[in-house]
């Protein structure tokens, strides 16, 4: 589809902007200005704390001096543990749903199905704080894992685990539109054409599921709350409790006097965290597509 | 679900159809099929388990949990359970987060897409998929330390239903803008080509044809924004102020049902826990029902 929108508005909106479209465009500067005021306010706080020193060292009077070190590291080992976990049974999931091995074969086979599509939607918008329930009572008391990085991990797991097979269905479905026909007639069993074809070919979307995942379960907190734990020394293995970034900012800023400065500190480093990740992303994928769009070889 | 998909997934189906897995293929099958039965059990389990663990408040208390005299929650039956304050304060704290939110975000969106700029439309839906991705924490911290000393000035605490819903509603509103600019995007070019050509303003166009041709889209989005607000938990567990009560103005403060659980979870026991798992099986069964609702009013965008 031809794009004509810039030839035909130039005129009609030069000759006048109804006010309903200036109260518009007032609202579009409200809310840059709102985000821009948490931003700023964010960046302008937390940046006088912010420094080697506090990346690097330990937690000192409850959080009010010292650094962020051992948060960091409960953050990364829960963030590993959801993730290896996330992985294998999102890849799964997402190779049935998205078609790859065939529709189902049966009127019960496609209720399934259905079903699968619809427990995940109906899981997507499950409140975190239930999943911080269902984490407490399953894994840390059924299961025995106590208040720890794992029971954390798997609890965002569980939360995290629709948006990554959303994205990587769709991914896979549309690798799986232009490659299934191909290999199959070649003769390729589904276990080589996974591994060769689709998986390849949908890497980017893949990928891009993957990071969803992972910042959802950065910036989660209340589903950490009563799983992971609130301990902020050194975690010696992941059965040790652990307190990621989030929450390390939910206590300094209401349950210590005086720790604002360094949860503000915390806070900025979360946001950095997530702004590069996403960054990163956007330049991997330009990266991808110029190379799927390149000169032949 | 929306056409090009399923036609895509249609055709799909032809060609895979009529080659099923064969040899050491059929492991793998199993073990993906293995895989989306775990998912999909995941929701079950989860709905077990909660139910499991609220059945000896229900049990014991039953009604109760409505109609007694406060929350004065104990591991025991002598304590009072009532947890429809906190309903009450669930409820008015996403609504009024919604009623602010959503003429925000549905007009920003259509200013967009009225000046008809490609870069703009790109550039805004980037910068509000970014924004969507600010934790929650990090909105709590800021209600508290700077919006809510400035409604304290209006009036003492500060901690209130407004502070609440101020930042609620800016939490929610790229979930909303979002969901909004995809519905407006589903609209036909033709239509808009048509109103153009019909000699119309683009604001017009925007208004009169994308928004009513893509309102339901809307509408679920704003229906799902409501289902966000009404589960998020750090942003109204730091500014409303976590009072027990029933309020009588918008500037007291108040405690959600989400709040009550992330407070008392830590040292609960008996009862007492019990009783927080009701909440939590409560708070399943009005999103679960939001999301019914969502998508039987956007089918094609949601």
């Amino acid at each position: 589809m031809p794009d004509f929108s810039t030839g035909f508005t130039g005129n009609a909106a030069a000759r006048a902007r109804p006010y309903g479209q200036w109260l518009a465009a007032a609202t579009l500067v409200l809310l840059a200005a709102l985000f821009g005021w948490l931003l700023i306010d964010v960046i302008i706080r937390g940046f006088g704390s912010l420094s080697w020193e506090f990346i690097s060292s330990a937690p000192t009077d409850a959080g009010r001096s010292g650094g962020i070190w051992p948060v960091i590291v409960a953050s990364l080992a829960t963030l590993a543990v959801c993730m290896a976990a996330v992985l294998p049974i999102g890849l799964g999931s997402a190779a049935l749903l998205s078609g790859v091995f065939g529709a189902p074969r049966s009127s019960l086979g496609q209720r399934a199905v259905n079903g699968c599509r619809q427990s995940l939607d109906i899981l997507a918008g499950v409140p975190s704080i239930v999943f911080g329930l269902f984490g407490n009572a399953f894994f840390c008391l059924y299961l025995g894992m106590g208040f720890s990085i794992l029971a954390g991990g798997l609890t965002l797991a569980c939360m995290v685990l629709p948006y990554f097979i959303r994205t990587a269905e769709h991914a896979l479905r549309s690798a799986a539109t232009t490659h299934l026909a191909g290999s199959l007639a070649l003769g390729l069993r589904h276990s080589t054409m996974l591994r060769r074809i689709l998986l390849p070919a949908a890497l980017p979307g893949l990928f891009a599921g993957f990071v969803l995942a992972l910042t959802r379960a950065l910036a989660e907190t209340a589903a950490l709350l009563f799983t992971s734990g609130y301990v902020s020394r050194m975690p010696e293995s992941l059965l040790d409790s652990g307190r990621v970034l989030s929450v390390h900012v939910y206590d300094l800023a209401m349950n210590v006097t005086g720790g604002e400065a360094q949860a503000y500190s915390t806070a900025l480093v979360l946001i950095i965290t997530l702004a590069v990740i996403n960054v990163l992303v956007a330049l991997l994928g330009h990266y991808w597509q110029q190379k799927l769009n390149g000169a032949p070889q | 679900m929306n056409n090009s998909t399923s036609l895509a997934s249609s055709a799909l189906a032809n060609t895979a159809l009529r080659h099923s897995p064969k040899g050491h293929d059929r492991w793998l099958f199993l073990l993906v099929r293995l895989c989306a039965l775990l998912a999909a059990a995941l929701l079950l389990l989860i709905v077990a388990f909660v139910a499991t663990e609220s059945g000896q408040a229900i049990q014991a208390l039953g009604a109760r949990l409505f109609t007694d005299s406060g929350w004065f929650p104990g591991a025991d039956a002598s304590g009072q359970f009532n947890l429809t304050p906190m309903i009450v304060g669930s409820l008015l704290v996403a609504l009024l987060a919604m009623a602010i939110s959503l003429p925000i975000a549905v007009a920003s969106v259509l200013f967009v897409h009225s000046c008809s700029q490609p870069w703009l439309v790109i550039a805004y839906r980037r910068a509000i998929e970014l924004l969507a991705g600010i934790p929650s924490v990090v909105f709590g911290l800021w209600g508290l330390v700077v919006i809510v000393p400035l409604l304290g000035q209006l009036q003492a605490p500060g901690t209130s239903i407004l502070a609440g819903a101020l930042v609620l509603a800016l939490m929610i509103l790229p979930t909303i803008a979002l969901l909004a600019d995809s519905a407006l995007r589903a609209v036909p070019n033709e239509l808009r080509l048509g109103g153009l050509a019909l000699g119309l303003s683009p604001w017009r166009v925007v208004l009169r044809i994308q928004l009513l041709q893509a309102r339901s889209g809307v509408i679920a989005g704003a229906i799902l924004g409501l289902g966000r607000a009404l589960g998020e938990t750090m942003v109204v567990l730091m500014v409303c102020g976590n009072v027990v009560q029933l309020p009588t103005s918008i500037m007291q403060p108040i405690r959600t049902l989400t709040a009550n659980i992330a407070l008392e979870m830590a040292y609960a026991g008996g009862l007492q826990r019990s009783a927080l798992f009701v909440s939590g099986l409560l708070l399943i069964a009005l999103v679960v029902a939001l999301i019914w609702s969502a998508h039987r009013m956007g089918r094609g965008y949601a």
